[in-house]
């Protein structure tokens, strides 16, 4: 293997010109039919000016169109309108686009020139000129004997981009109280009440098999707040009225549901999406976004997905007047998995 | 008789005996079958007949004193609603096992529906048939009924009633074709994986709402084709396969060079 003095790897001097490519220079100029046949020429005209005349009528029938089919204020009438301006528009620029790519094409010169780059590198004297300009002018500020006037400038140049990311950084994370995800709006006796119209619920109105949207009963001016919204979308709850028979229930849980009913939180324990979707025949309840199943009968268990706990239980009562109340808050932070959850 | 007799070893006799025998029973069948069937309609009422036609349709499953068996609901208590919603989108009788019962051409008339509603309805109380004005889309409040079907139902059956997937092989079925009184019965009944949604959590002009919301969305969407509906799916093959592979269309040919 010694003996190889000159292995694939060595670089000499001009002796690996031979392994490449000869430059192949420009291809032969091909004329296209245009070029050899006038009639060709004359063709490629004629269909130019089709495609442009295609665009002129466009126009004028999406104008016409604008004019004579107005929308009444019934769906089809809005889509037909929208429909007529916006085939006349297709053709009125689809026609301009297409002409001009084809007259480009078939009929402006298409010889092919090459224009050899000028070098970047700016000449010695100019590239000395400049330096001496700058040492000249740094010299002229007298920084550098000046330490205050330094000290002023840097101080004043590093301040000011605080006014940007100061405000930035607050507005980001304005609110840092993370206790808040703990807790919802759920107290002992706060009413249950049917999403959206926010009327109250008595048990008797939960037959077996029914499902119930609700959210926590508050007065009517509140339900147009920004609070209320953020806390609505925490504390929405899932109503289910099981068969005695078919409900199994942790011991512990024996009196968090009501004659059957039980209410679980509505939110994701995967990444929060609202779960929804419930099989009266199985009591499965899915998740639209991932597909994780909880199972409604057994503790809202994950019985399939990638949620990996099960949905929050909220315990439930009835009081004086017969309404369904709530007994507590969750006893645990609803929705999906975060940092602090658990401390 | 004899060219008969002499023929009664041809190899046809029996296709054509066959066909007599066919002949006669049919004949007998159409002359005395109708006679019987109008004497019953005349003499009895609704629930007699529809009894009748339950022991004969659904009594295998059912049982004959419709409490159901393992798998099979009890039909007592359902009410007619149940019975009109079944029979008469085809659903039952079921023709096979399967994930659930799906829609299908219905197997018996208005009238047979109805008698075998009235049986059902009475073996127990239980959610009646509405009537035409409970299901009069043009009475409903179509931005109520969107704002209900929203929270209640578009998980399951789509936003626009578009119908969606559930497990293993289930499905919520799209909403267009549905009569108004098939959609009504649907709420009040919950039938097969539906929930129900009875009169005190969806009240009656909540549910009309509902259907009048789901009767404008048939008109399909103002901004042009709607793509089933099915949102990222449909749209995303269209823009990806369509869009894309004609904008690559026109470029290959800005950057051809001209025969």
């Amino acid at each position: 293997m010694s003996e190889h003095k000159n292995t694939d790897l060595t670089v000499t001097d001009g002796s690996n010109e031979l392994d490449r490519f000869p430059d192949p220079g420009m291809p032969e100029h091909k004329l296209r039919m245009a070029d050899k046949d006038p009639k060709a020429a004359k063709r490629a005209e004629a269909q130019v000016v089709i495609l442009f005349l295609i665009s002129i009528v466009g126009t004028i029938a999406m104008l016409i169109a604008y004019f004579t089919i107005r929308p009444d204020g019934t769906t089809e009438s809005v889509r037909n309108a929208n429909l007529a301006l916006g085939l006349g528009l297709f053709f009125a620029l689809m026609g301009i686009g297409l002409a001009a790519v084809h007259w480009a094409k078939t009929l402006m010169s298409d010889h092919e020139k090459s224009e050899e780059r000028h070098p970047q590198r700016s000449s010695d004297e100019v590239r000395e000129a400049a330096v001496a300009v700058l040492k000249e002018g740094a010299e002229d500020s007298g920084i550098a004997r000046r330490g205050v006037l330094k000290g002023a400038v840097v101080t004043a140049l590093a301040l000011f981009p605080l006014t940007i990311v100061v405000p930035l950084i607050s507005s980001i994370g304005g609110d840092w109280d993370i206790a808040k995800f703990k807790h919802t709006i759920w107290r002992r006796g706060t009413r249950l009440a049917i999403d959206p119209t926010g009327k109250l619920l008595k048990p008797e109105d939960i037959t077996i098999g029914s499902i119930v949207h609700v959210i926590p009963d508050v007065p009517a001016e509140e339900r147009n707040s920004h609070h209320w919204i953020t806390e609505k979308a925490k504390a929405i709850v899932l109503l289910v009225r099981l068969d005695q028979s078919e409900l199994k229930e942790a011991p512990d849980r024996k009196s968090w549901s009501y004659d059957g009913i039980v209410a679980y939180s509505k939110i994701c324990t995967h990444v929060g999406c609202p779960v929804a979707l419930y099989e009266r025949q199985t009591h499965h309840l899915l998740c639209p976004c991932h597909q994780s199943t909880f199972d409604v009968a057994d503790g809202a268990k994950v019985v399939f997905g990638p949620a990996k706990r099960p949905l929050p239980q909220l315990p439930i009562m009835v009081d004086d007047e017969g309404y369904l109340v709530a007994q507590s808050d969750f006893d645990e932070p609803v929705g999906p998995s975060y940092w602090e959850r658990l401390k | 008789m004899k060219a008969l007799a002499a023929r009664r070893h041809h190899r046809l006799t029996p296709v054509v005996l066959l066909l007599l025998a066919l002949l006669v029973t049919g004949g007998l069948y159409a002359a005395l079958a109708p006679t019987s069937a109008s004497a019953d309609t005349a003499a009895v009422d609704d629930i007699a007949a529809g009894e009748k036609l339950f022991l004969a349709n659904c009594a295998t499953c059912h049982g004959v004193d419709a409490e159901g068996r393992d798998e099979v609901p009890s039909l007592i208590g359902v009410g007619s609603a149940a019975v009109n919603f079944q029979v008469g989108t085809g659903r039952m009788p079921m023709q096979m096992n399967g994930p659930q019962a799906v829609a299908k051409p219905a197997q018996f008339d208005q009238e047979q529906t109805n008698q075998l509603a009235a049986y059902v309805a009475s073996l127990g109380p239980g959610p009646s048939t509405p009537t035409a004005e409970q299901v009069d889309p043009a009475l409903g409040d179509i931005s109520e009924g969107a704002a209900i079907f929203r929270t209640n139902c578009a998980m399951c059956h789509n936003a626009v009633g578009a119908g969606g997937a559930l497990s293993e092989g289930k499905f919520a079925p799209s909403l267009w074709e549905t009569t108004e009184t098939h959609i009504y019965e649907a709420m009040l009944t919950g039938p097969q994986s539906m929930p129900v949604f009875n009169d005190a959590t969806i009240t009656p002009e909540e549910k009309r709402d509902v259907i009048a919301f789901l009767v404008d969305q048939r008109e399909g969407s103002a901004g042009g084709l709607s793509l089933g509906s099915l949102g990222p799916v449909s749209e995303g093959l269209w823009i990806w396969i369509i869009g894309i592979g004609s904008l690559i269309g026109c470029a290959v040919w800005i950057g051809a060079k001209s025969s």
